[in-house]
């Protein structure tokens, strides 16, 4: 009796409530999604929203008995979960349900469970139990090796399915590595090449350069260790480019603001030299030289892109989703920038939405859910949203810190990672700013299977958290 | 390890707030700054349609319905809301060939990817039914309900006019856009604004497929259509009918007006077309047909056609001259078979002499009106020729002559009523006399006119000097009715009388014998117009009766060769058939041989029925 209400005042209320209401939003969206007047009852079974009604209760149920299990049931059986789930993976590729060109999914007692949504704690639960024994070194090569092993195999398994998506989820584990010590270089390294070839063709080059003035700003903020600093420049920043946008007006240069910015973002590098020099700041220097070695490339990125030939353009703009051709692939993007930016500030209002009604929004329950949030809630809505799972993911990195146990500690980095990837790749498609991959947004999107292994992911954490006393190792 | 990377949780934190911050900006830039998208999900979810109006409905004087509407099925596209579809069942079903329906498609693009245009018109309504049931395999396409015109006679299309697509011009006009119809002729263009009603619009909830899925604001924005107003025209339909069938394969025209009203009773062109040939897909093979109909069936003779009044003017003469006082109603002058005027001879037929006013209207007599011309143009109260001729001008304008007459007929001509300096030019000269334009008085020479003012000026006579703007359409509204004007000649009223009397002389036992009724006393007056290429034509007008006369008729035939041989008895039966309601018996041989007359081609008179080999939709 003692254990259980020492349980629950353990327990992290603030992140079940959280939970509880995000689960409770996305319902409330799925509905509006597929509102059709003739089916209005909220637990009519032949519709998405009354499926998801008990995927919730079942979900609800699945948390409350992994709160119920004793915590060391989840650090000693980490490998074998793993390995039951990597089974079942294996098993889908022979056996799976072939749906919308992937074999992922599997019949199991007259539910259709697709295994690669619970692949994901399962291999966080693998990846915190090999990082955390004593003998794990991640600048070691058999560590390396190891890890390598045991996120590689679900890769190779989800690629195996057809579903490059899911796959790349398993990139977010760079972050848990970055935490636990693997050099910074690699993750800016993978996240630069990545980011700037994508954003590069992406955005206007306002949206770049801003990028990666931001990027440099952060990084100058790593090195130096002083806010004071930062504020500074970007106080000068701020001055330079207002100043630039009075004289673009006084003198009617007709300049475009990325310009100006460029402008500004010299004057201001060439003033720093002073300072870097009487500071002696050799890596301000390489980050300064880095940051233009960054809008050169983005410059030669766009003058490459326009000579290619049309065609080479197209299969580019494909594969990032960029919406060209409105009709064929950019179709999904298209159609989703409509419906979120038809939202306005405060949105059309419950079950007003026009766009994702009238399935002008494919996917619109599932990987395009946003969408809904966006044209009915608006621009307060989507950003409420965004502001949640923000909250829910530093609440997660702040908790992970708190462990005394690393297993805990890394298991915690997984949770926020492989949220923080979904978020920001499903959000990121859905406004045009990722490429369309066909990931679901956690707790929004329709479906039991993700539902279920997002509710799993998280309160198993809950639960290692809540014993976070009692356990060293 | 644990303790010495702990800084990196900011980092990470740091991160996921400068995606969400990125991603919060390009929701800013998204919903609020850009407006584009708004525009867009508008145009992916709402379709507005166009709910046409009922065109209003034309009536007879006896409320006898004449022109109705028929629905009719255009099948449109909106090009961008169209994808891959089967073409082979769609062009089974339309009937039409696979280049053709991507013809029409391609221009559809060309015109505008967001507006609809028509790809096929006029569906029948068994392949509308077809249609319907498989519209929904091909999005982009839907059907639009239109009224054509449906007509209850087979003529009087110069009357009605008909209806057709907007022109450029047309498009000018904000309430038009392109496929939309509108009046092209006749009552239908004059009246345009009346019989067309008030577009409505619905707005309707799409899906990605273009299926309607409900109305926007539940319809709260949609406009009804108004219904156009009908016309209440002045015509009887039976009374024209009757007339078409006597002016069957002759040239010319008939009008009818009810004399205390100004009502139009009767308008008809002859040859005329059946409206019906108007309507429908073969609208423009058939217009083609009768644009090239040598008897010019498209041409209105009523209100267009340029005439010589010929002797019908001689009661204007004897009235001008009596209100000039250069004769009185016992002036007489001579004529033997025709007189010399300064060595010009002018030719008359054989009859008594000398005669007076009354007789010499009775006879036509040619010499004495220009006997009567002569005495106003040198009328010393006058300086000189060119100014009396004004004089006498400005009277003749009065009864109508030289400028339109009414106002709905929009292709009405003015006639000519040449002014003196006309005839300064045409004679190089401003020293002229009235021998050189003598003609004039016996309504020849320059002067013409149209069977309207014609018409218009019997309708005068019976009324003893004034009256109405003729009109085919009652009005319904005070603006309409401002438009009609009762006009007074300057024109003492007696000597109407003495003109009266002198054209029931003319029917009872002068030219105009073969319009004689046994049962009313018409008031009538021949023409015969010389002609100079073909035989001369024949000219009637009458009105009847003689006290409180309810109808006024001219009646014009090409080359009639005398007035008294086709216009008077033409006009003597419809003039019993409207006061009488039936011919009497002793007249039916009469109105057989007008019904056989064939003027247009006197040869074969046996196929004269077979006017029309025209193809009817």
């Amino acid at each position: 009796m003692e254990r259980q209400t020492k349980l629950i005042r353990n327990l992290d209320w603030f992140t079940i409530i959280l939970y509880i209401v995000m689960v409770f939003l996305g319902w409330l969206n799925i509905y509006a999604a597929v509102y059709d007047e003739n089916h209005n009852s909220i637990f009519d079974i032949s519709q998405r929203y009354g499926k998801q009604m008990i995927w919730i209760l079942f979900a609800f149920i699945l948390g409350i008995v992994i709160i119920l299990t004793d915590s060391k049931f989840f650090t000693t059986f980490s490998f074998v979960i793993y390995g039951i789930v990597m089974a079942s993976l294996i098993a889908v590729i022979y056996a799976g349900l072939e749906v919308n060109g992937s074999r992922s999914w599997i019949r199991i007692a007259g539910f259709q469970i697709q295994p690669t949504e619970f692949s994901k704690f399962a291999t966080a639960l693998a990846v915190a139990n090999l990082m955390s024994r004593h003998n794990f070194r991640i600048m070691r090569f058999k560590s390396v090796l190891q890890l390598g092993l045991i996120v590689g195999i679900p890769i190779l398994l989800i690629l195996l399915q057809n579903d490059t998506g899911s796959a790349l989820v398993f990139c977010s584990f760079l972050l848990v590595f970055y935490r636990e010590g693997m050099h910074g270089s690699i993750l800016l390294l993978f996240f630069c090449t990545v980011l700037l070839f994508i954003f590069t063709l992406l955005y206007s080059p306002m949206t770049v350069l801003l990028m990666i003035i931001l990027g440099t700003l952060g990084s100058f903020l790593y090195y130096r260790h002083s806010r004071q600093e930062l504020f500074t420049v970007i106080l000068a920043l701020s001055a330079t480019f207002l100043f630039g946008i009075f004289l673009n007006w006084l003198f009617d240069l007709k300049k475009e603001y990325s310009n100006i910015l460029l402008y500004s973002y010299a004057v201001i590098c060439v003033v720093s030299i002073y300072f870097i020099y009487k500071n002696k700041m050799k890596h301000i220097i390489m980050l300064l030289l880095a940051s233009w070695l960054c809008i050169c490339s983005t410059i030669t990125v766009d003058y490459v892109f326009d000579r290619l030939q049309p065609h080479q353009q197209k299969r580019i703009n494909n594969l990032l989703g960029i919406d060209s051709d409105i009709t064929g692939a950019g179709y999904n993007v298209h159609q989703s920038k409509i419906a979120i930016g038809s939202g306005g500030f405060s949105g059309k209002g419950f079950l007003e939405g026009t766009q994702t009604k009238f399935n002008f929004v494919p996917e619109q329950s599932t990987d395009f859910i946003y969408c809904t949030i966006g044209e009915e809630w608006g621009f307060l809505g989507s950003t409420t949203v965004i502001l949640l799972f923000v909250i829910l993911m530093i609440r997660i990195i702040k908790l992970a810190e708190r462990q005394r146990s690393a297993f805990s500690r890394i298991y915690g980095y997984c949770v926020a990672a492989i949220f923080f990837f979904h978020v920001a790749v499903n959000i990121g498609m859905t406004i045009g700013m990722a490429p369309v991959i066909g990931i679901p947004l956690p707790f929004f999107s329709y479906g039991g299977s993700s539902l279920w292994a997002f509710t799993i992911l998280l309160f198993i954490f809950l639960r290692l958290d809540a014993n976070r006393l009692q356990v060293f190792r | 390890m644990n303790q010495k990377f702990v800084y990196r949780q900011s980092v990470i934190i740091g991160i996921i707030v400068v995606i969400a911050l990125i991603y919060v900006i390009q929701l800013f830039n998204l919903q609020i700054i850009d407006d584009s998208y708004k525009f867009s999900a508008i145009n992916n979810s709402q379709r507005v349609e166009t709910e046409y109006p009922a065109r209003g409905l034309i009536f007879d004087r006896n409320n006898r319905l004449l022109v109705y509407n028929q629905a009719a099925y255009d099948l449109q596209i909106i090009p961008r809301q169209m994808s891959a579809f089967d073409t082979t069942e769609l062009i089974t079903i339309l009937g039409i060939s696979k280049e053709n329906l991507i013809r029409e498609i391609r221009k559809a693009k060309r015109y505008s990817r967001y507006k609809s245009s028509t790809i096929v018109s006029q569906i029948t309504d068994d392949k509308y039914a077809m249609l319907q049931e498989k519209l929904y395999k091909y999005p982009g396409f839907f059907i639009q309900t239109r009224t054509l015109r449906k007509y209850n006679t087979n003529h009087s299309g110069d009357v009605y006019g008909y209806i057709g697509e907007v022109g450029q011009g047309d498009l000018k006009d904000p309430y038009y856009s392109a496929g939309d119809y509108i009046g092209i002729n006749g009552l239908e263009k004059t009246y345009e604004n009346v019989l067309r009603g008030t577009k409505g619009k619905r707005i309707l909830l799409v899906d990605n497929y273009n299926r309607i899925k409900g109305s926007y604001k539940d319809g709260e924005e949609d406009e009804p259509a108004e219904v156009g107003e009908n016309l209440y025209t002045t015509l009887d339909i039976d009374l024209q009918e009757y007339a078409y069938k006597l002016m069957q394969n002759k040239k010319g025209g008939i009008i009818a007006i009810e004399p205390s009203t100004g009502e139009i009773l009767l308008k008809v062109s002859a040859p005329g077309y059946d409206p019906n040939l108007m309507v429908g897909l073969q609208r423009t093979a058939n217009y083609r047909k009768l644009q090239q109909d040598t008897t010019l069936p498209l041409f209105d003779r009523t209100v267009m056609g340029i005439y010589s009044p010929g002797s019908i003017f001689k009661t204007v003469m004897a009235l001008v001259g009596m209100e000039e006082k250069v004769i009185t109603q016992h002036t007489m002058f001579e004529c033997h078979g025709g007189s010399y005027f300064n060595r010009q001879f002018m030719k008359c037929h054989y009859h008594e002499s000398p005669l007076a006013l009354r007789a010499a209207i009775e006879h036509s007599c040619n010499p004495y009106f220009v006997n009567v011309y002569r005495r106003l143009l040198e009328n010393p109260k006058y300086n000189g020729v060119r100014d009396a001729y004004d004089i006498w001008r400005n009277y003749v304008a009065s009864f109508g002559f030289g400028k339109k007459v009414s106002f709905e007929f929009l292709n009405e001509g003015n006639g000519f009523l040449p002014s003196q300096d006309y005839f300064d030019k045409k004679l190089k000269t401003k020293n002229w006399f009235y021998t050189y334009i003598m003609s004039l008085a016996i309504g020849q020479g320059e002067f013409s006119a149209t069977l309207l003012q014609m018409a218009n000026l019997v309708a005068i006579l019976a009324n003893n000097g004034h009256y109405i703007t003729p009109h085919i359409v009652r009005p319904t509204d005070a603006e309409h009715a401002e438009k009609i004007d009762t006009n007074y000649l300057n024109i003492n009223n007696q000597y109407f009388g003495i003109i009266a009397d002198a054209m029931e002389d003319a029917v009872k036992s002068g030219t105009a014998k073969s319009a004689h009724s046994d049962s009313i006393v018409i008031c009538g007056k021949t023409g015969t117009i010389q002609n100079n290429s073909g035989p001369d034509h024949s000219a009637f007008f009458a009105f009847a009766p003689k006290e409180n006369p309810k109808i006024a008729i001219l009646v014009y035939v090409e080359n009639g060769v005398w007035g008294s041989r086709y216009a008077a008895p033409i006009a003597g039966l419809i003039i019993e058939k409207y006061l009488l309601g039936d011919i009497p018996t002793k007249k039916r041989y009469l109105e057989k041989s007008m019904l056989q007359a064939n003027l247009i081609n006197p040869t074969n008179e046996k196929n004269a029925t077979s006017e029309n080999n025209l193809t009817e939709e």
